[in-house]
């Protein structure tokens, strides 16, 4: 059973001249209880993608093109202002990168976590604050009724994310989508943060879409993964498959740059280069310039999805000889 | 509520600048030119008079003595005599503070009753024409002359529609809310503008919070997250704008004051210019100094109150 | 270091270079105040009357051919008179800023450069200052010292400066910590060569932004205090004297009170575009 079947997304970003896509193409599936990763450097488009499934672009310049994001029979795409809000946070929620900023400083996190209940379920201030008790003390806040008197800044980094995670979790969503939960973290708090994560998912049957440039995050929290590279899907799959048998140049050059114990005290191979701008893309294959398997095809024509296994994709030409070669 | 002790010492923080305030307003008596006993007495004093006068005040001794002289009287609320009132200028200033304190507060209730709607309907959408109509009023208002605006305004609605009363203060508070409204009404259409930039600009850069989003994707109407939220965190700004043009304002209600003849504490002071009262310039000039302190004071209370990160 | 780092990276000199083109408000606003200027200086060419003449044969006559603006009481011609009033009021605008921009700017590059026993008796006086408002330290100097134009001078700038003081000492206190004025003193320049070759023409530009509101602010201030009687005497042609002597013909004759008014309004209008340009153009928030 599908939960949210992406199709063909694209949000263009308009520019003086011309429209640039900052996602272009992106298609996944979704089960309940799957927890799948949209990983790629800065700039690759995962946070714009994600945004884009609430419809919550980042700018006015911003749009979505073309594509379907199917929810219980209903394109997202095409609801209408009033009937996507019914969404955002009720069906679908959202938590952030930065949770300090993320949470307006002036209100309490009693009512920060009561607000949706109260909008979406027209719960009274006093239940939905009582039941912002029960939300802190899931997400593991420590003396919850003691806590939601008090205000954003009053909490660290990670009770802050907690406290956010807690808002969204509030109307009970079938989807949580998580744009960079633990960029902003420290190390142990992230892996705390995942836990989290890992733990809701099993108690409650969320399903979550995990935005994260560290391929680390999603070999120890995502059942399945999707790579993008420039707005475009370049890998997917399962994670095990994807994280053991790379068929993509660049998820391979994303997993060799990973410090792992045989290569400790040796030089981390990274990817050499940057992405390229939004608004100079190359021709082809958009991920040629930095790949060191690139043909002339590749900077012909832009490559599509292919399918190496069961479940499993690579946008690349010479997936097969991808793990032949040495790092 | 241990954010709110400031309230406590504040008070002794402000010492250095109250002593401040009372020096310069001692200076000013002291650099009349000629004699301070005849400037304090007017021009027909008897001799007796002006023995007393001099006893009283030290006249005879030095400045520094003076000053003590003059803290020891202030602090006993004892501010000499009024020259032209015939009376302690204490109670001829008593008298002019409450139509000044309601011309002020009235004024600037009217100020945040035009600005907070234009300001919210300007930032709404930024750039459409609602926010054009609003920028022109905003950026012509600043250059209004009150003097001329309230002339303006008791042109057409005391002489010609014959709505309001041309002068006075009434009696009564609702009688006072009828006299008060036009001088109000033009010392908010002065403020008002300079309120709209500000608000406006703190609405347009509180909607590119990260917050915002965050409240959109709780699902939360836009009109709730602009008036819950965005607007509720632009007040902070605004009132501290506020504390800062409570000075302007006093300056605004002197001139109001003159128009619409209202018997305030800046109508008083142009008058005693023009009488050489001088004791009673003195008067109110340190009256509208501790009043700008205590505003400030005031608006630091609200600041706290109103945020919750703020340490005084 | 190397001497080319040396370079005050915000020279008032290479504006343009640096900013690139200004803003188009900036060339409406200084357009507009030229127009003022213009008016000042060509006043005896462009005024069809004498600003001070009467003539009691046409007194209070509404606008005409003859008198586009109408006359006044004693039929002196409301247009002429404005036309004479933007010379006092420009150049009440222009000294009621630079007497207070001067001070200021000379206090606050000396507290913030200096910093210590300076710096904190400074800014002392300017919390004292400040205490006041404005508008009434400056009438009660004006008491003082007796009703007139000179009197408004030198009470803008007794109370005016604080403003400009406390950008430029603010500014001072920010540059005294970078590189490059560090470096001037290591290569053993003066403090004054350092200050006023060095930060000055960097530490005075927020100043330079606020002195155009100023303006605006100023002419408001000399037209209310003419308007009260406490600055320019009658029969001196000046818009604030013009609406004051009109307010008793009010009823019977609106266009000698509120001809006047228009002018303030349109003068203050120009200097306000041209602040908000320049602002705009120069980065500074207000």
């Amino acid at each position: 059973m599908t939960l949210l079947d992406v199709a063909g997304l694209r949000t263009e970003f308009a520019t003086p001249t011309r429209a640039v896509a900052a996602v272009d193409g992106l298609s996944f599936q979704l089960r309940p209880g799957e927890i799948l990763g949209l990983v790629g450097e800065s700039g690759s488009g995962k946070t714009v993608a994600c945004r884009s499934l609430l419809r919550l672009l980042p700018s006015r310049r911003a749009r979505i093109a073309a594509g379907t994001v199917m929810f219980e029979n209903r394109d997202l795409m095409r609801l209408s202002e009033a009937e996507m809000r019914v969404v955002r946070g009720r069906d679908i929620a959202m938590i952030f990168q930065n949770p300090a900023s993320h949470l307006d400083p002036v209100f309490t996190v009693g009512d920060l976590i009561a607000e949706p209940l109260i909008w979406h379920f027209g719960e009274s201030r006093r239940a939905a604050r009582k039941r912002a008790v029960e939300l802190l003390r899931q997400v593991g806040i420590p003396d919850p009724a003691g806590q939601i008197e008090r205000y954003p800044h009053q909490f660290s980094g990670g009770m802050k994310q907690r406290v956010m995670i807690a808002a969204a979790l509030a109307c009970e969503p079938k989807i949580l989508l998580a744009d960079e939960p633990t960029t902003a973290l420290d190390v142990t708090v992230q892996a705390q943060i995942l836990r989290l994560l890992l733990d809701l998912r099993d108690r409650t049957g969320l399903a979550i879409v995990l935005v994260t440039h560290d391929i680390g995050v999603v070999a120890e929290t995502c059942d399945s993964v999707v790579v993008l590279y420039s707005g475009r899907v370049m890998e997917c799959g399962g994670t095990q498959d994807v994280l053991t048998r790379p068929r993509h140049p660049y998820t391979r050059g994303l997993l060799d740059s990973l410090p792992t114990t045989a290569a400790r005290g040796a030089e981390l191979p990274s990817i050499s280069g940057y992405p390229p701008p939004l608004d100079r893309l190359p021709q082809g294959c958009r991920f040629h310039p930095r790949c060191r398997f690139a043909i002339d095809r590749c900077r012909r024509e832009p490559i599509e999805l292919e399918t190496v296994d069961d479940g499993h994709a690579s946008a690349c030409v010479r997936w097969r000889e991808v793990m032949e070669v040495g790092p | 509520m241990h954010r709110f002790k400031f309230v406590l010492y504040r008070p002794i923080q402000l010492l250095p600048v109250l002593i401040g305030v009372s020096i310069v307003t001692f200076i000013l008596v002291q650099l009349i030119p000629g004699d301070p006993a005849r400037i304090l007495l007017g021009a027909k004093a008897t001799p007796e008079a002006i023995a007393e006068v001099r006893e009283k005040f030290g006249l005879d001794q030095p400045l520094v003595l003076q000053y003590v002289h003059f803290m020891k009287n202030l602090l006993q609320g004892e501010l000499g005599r009024s020259i032209i009132y015939r009376a302690p200028v204490l109670s001829v200033v008593e008298q002019r503070v409450a139509p000044t304190l309601f011309l002020l507060i009235y004024g600037v209730v009217l100020s945040v009753l035009l600005a907070v709607p234009l300001a919210l309907a300007a930032a709404w959408r930024a750039g459409s024409s609602v926010d054009q109509a609003v920028r022109v009023f905003s950026t012509a208002g600043i250059g209004l002359p009150a003097f001329w605006l309230g002339i303006m305004l008791m042109l057409l609605f005391s002489i010609e529609l014959r709505l309001f009363p041309v002068s006075g203060y009434g009696e009564g508070a609702l009688s006072h809310l009828h006299h008060l409204f036009l001088p109000a009404l033009t010392i908010s259409i002065a403020l008002a503008p300079v309120l709209v930039r500000n608000l406006r600009a703190t609405l347009l850069a509180q909607l590119e919070s990260d917050y915002v989003s965050a409240e959109r994707a709780k699902g939360l109407p836009e009109r709730a997250i602009y008036l819950g939220h965005v607007f509720r965190n632009s007040l902070i700004p605004t009132v501290n704008l506020l504390g800062v043009n409570v000075s302007w304002l006093i300056g605004g209600t002197v001139v109001i004051e003159s128009v619409y003849s209202v018997p305030g504490l800046g109508q008083l002071m142009v008058s005693s210019i023009f009488g050489r009262d001088y004791l009673v310039v003195q008067a109110v000039t340190l009256m509208f100094a501790i009043g700008v302190i205590l505003v400030n004071f005031f608006v630091d209370i609200v600041t706290v109150a109103l945020d919750p990160r703020v340490e005084m | 270091m190397a001497v080319s780092e040396l370079h005050t990276p915000r020279r008032l000199a290479k504006l343009h270079e640096r900013l690139g083109e200004p803003p188009r408000l900036v060339y409406i606003g200084a357009a507009a105040v030229a127009f003022w200027f213009v008016v000042a200086v060509f006043a005896p060419f462009i005024a069809p009357y004498d600003p001070i003449a009467q003539d009691l044969r046409t007194t209070l006559s509404p606008p005409s051919w003859a008198h586009p603006l109408g006359t006044d009481n004693f039929g002196r011609d409301v247009l002429s008179r404005i036309i004479f009033g933007t010379r006092l009021d420009l150049e009440m605008g222009i000294l009621g800023v630079l007497f207070p921009f001067l001070i200021g700017i000379t206090l606050g590059a000396f507290a913030g450069y200096f910093g210590g026993i300076v710096d904190t008796l400074l800014m002392r006086l300017l919390d004292v200052t400040i205490a006041f408002p404005y508008f009434v330290l400056v009438i009660a100097i004006i008491a003082i010292l007796g009703p007139g134009v000179s009197s408004f001078y030198i009470s803008v700038a007794l109370v005016g400066w604080v403003s400009y003081a406390r950008l430029v000492r603010a500014e001072m206190l920010v540059l005294r910590e970078q590189d490059y004025v560090m470096a001037c003193r290591a290569l053993g320049f003066g403090h004054l060569r350092t200050m006023l070759r060095h930060m000055l023409p960097n530490a005075i530009i927020p100043a330079v932004v606020f002195s155009m509101t100023d303006v605006v602010i100023v002419i408001l201030l000399g037209s209310s205090l003419s308007y009260l009687g406490l600055g320019a005497q009658p029969p001196t042609p000046e818009w604030g004297v013009m609406v004051a002597d009109g307010q008793n013909f009010i009823t019977r004759a609106w266009w000698i009170t509120f001809f006047p008014g228009v002018a303030i309004v349109l003068a203050a209008l120009s200097f306000s575009l041209f602040a908000d340009g320049l602002a705009e153009w120069l980065g500074v928030q207000e």
